[in-house]
């Protein structure tokens, strides 16, 4: 199983998920430059990390999903390979319209950096299935654009269809999120989105490791 | 070109906005919505080329047809 981080200017996080991508599958990620234009082919994990990829100029995302890396990881999710985005890498995705749905400012207005709770809606992704069909997990979240929106008919073909994949539980929605929705996926199952950071709890000396199961699905490292 | 949340998007800039303005006394405002203004300027004297491009500038770019509408006025 190898895996691709995808770096472009103004995304931060991508440090942290390759030290998880390497912790967790034993093997360190290649990295992928914004201008290239295709994805080795034995890639079977691109990961989109969270920052603030063109200094979130125009809208969140807006200019990074335009980048030439993008029509190579489009190609790619359309041959069945795992895309997962994680904060401003879901808010890419939305905005390359590999995902349905919107990502809106904060209903607060104000940047959130605290952990919330999630519930996994469906445990039969590639991406959840080391968890349980209804677990509540912990995660953190940090972001000002979090705030998922779908129009009244996507919402419910979206519930429809299980694509709604993690939603905020216990009343900890941070950002006004429809629904309470927190990740989605495509409808092949192949494409993740989600504002939380797991791959900011998956040790002991992050506090936990409830973010952990995503990477271990993903990466097919899930122990027996 | 003239970019603003659609109808029935919560538009939480705008209702804050509204509720400063009432708060300085300026009453019966309601549906504010904030936007985005693009100044372009093109090359072309055509004004029926201008007005495709700068829509399919707004339908790629510019504008998020998911959650925003656009009007364009060219002068």
């Amino acid at each position: 199983m190898k895996s691709a981080v995808v770096q472009l200017p103004g995304l931060n996080r991508d440090r942290d998920m390759i030290a998880a991508l390497t912790k967790i599958s034993g093997k360190a990620p290649i990295t992928v430059w914004q201008t290239e234009t295709s994805i080795p082919d034995d890639v079977d994990l691109i990961v989109i990390p969270g920052g603030f990829s063109y200094g979130d100029y125009l809208r969140c995302g807006a200019i990074a999903a335009r980048m030439p890396v993008m029509q190579a990881i489009k190609e790619k999710a359309e041959k069945g390979v795992k895309v997962l985005g994680v904060c401003n890498g879901f808010q890419i995705l939305v905005e390359a319209g590999m995902l349905p749905g919107a990502l809106m400012m904060n209903a607060s207005l104000k940047f959130v950096c605290k952990e919330v709770k999630l519930e996994v809606v469906n445990a039969e992704t590639e991406f959840t299935r080391a968890y349980d069909k209804g677990q509540i997990i912990r995660c953190p979240v940090a972001h000002h654009e979090g705030n998922y929106f779908v129009d009244a008919e996507t919402l419910k073909s979206i519930n429809g269809n299980g694509q709604v994949v993690f939603r905020y539980a216990d009343g900890t929605n941070p950002n006004g999120a429809i629904d309470d929705i927190a990740g989605v996926v495509n409808a092949r199952g192949n494409v993740l989105g989600m504002m939380p950071h797991p791959e900011n709890l998956i040790e002991a000396a992050h506090g936990g490791t409830d973010g952990r199961g995503i990477f271990a699905s993903a990466l097919d490292v899930i122990a027996a | 070109m003239t970019v603003t949340l659609k109808n029935g998007v919560l538009d939480p800039q705008g209702k804050a906005i509204e509720g400063a303005l009432g708060s300085l006394g300026f009453e019966g405002v309601h549906q504010a919505r904030q936007g985005k203004v693009f100044d372009l300027e093109l090359d072309t004297a055509d004004r029926a080329k201008a007005e495709t491009d700068l829509k399919a500038m707004c339908d790629k770019l510019l504008a998020n047809t998911v959650i925003e509408n656009y009007t364009i006025a060219i002068d």
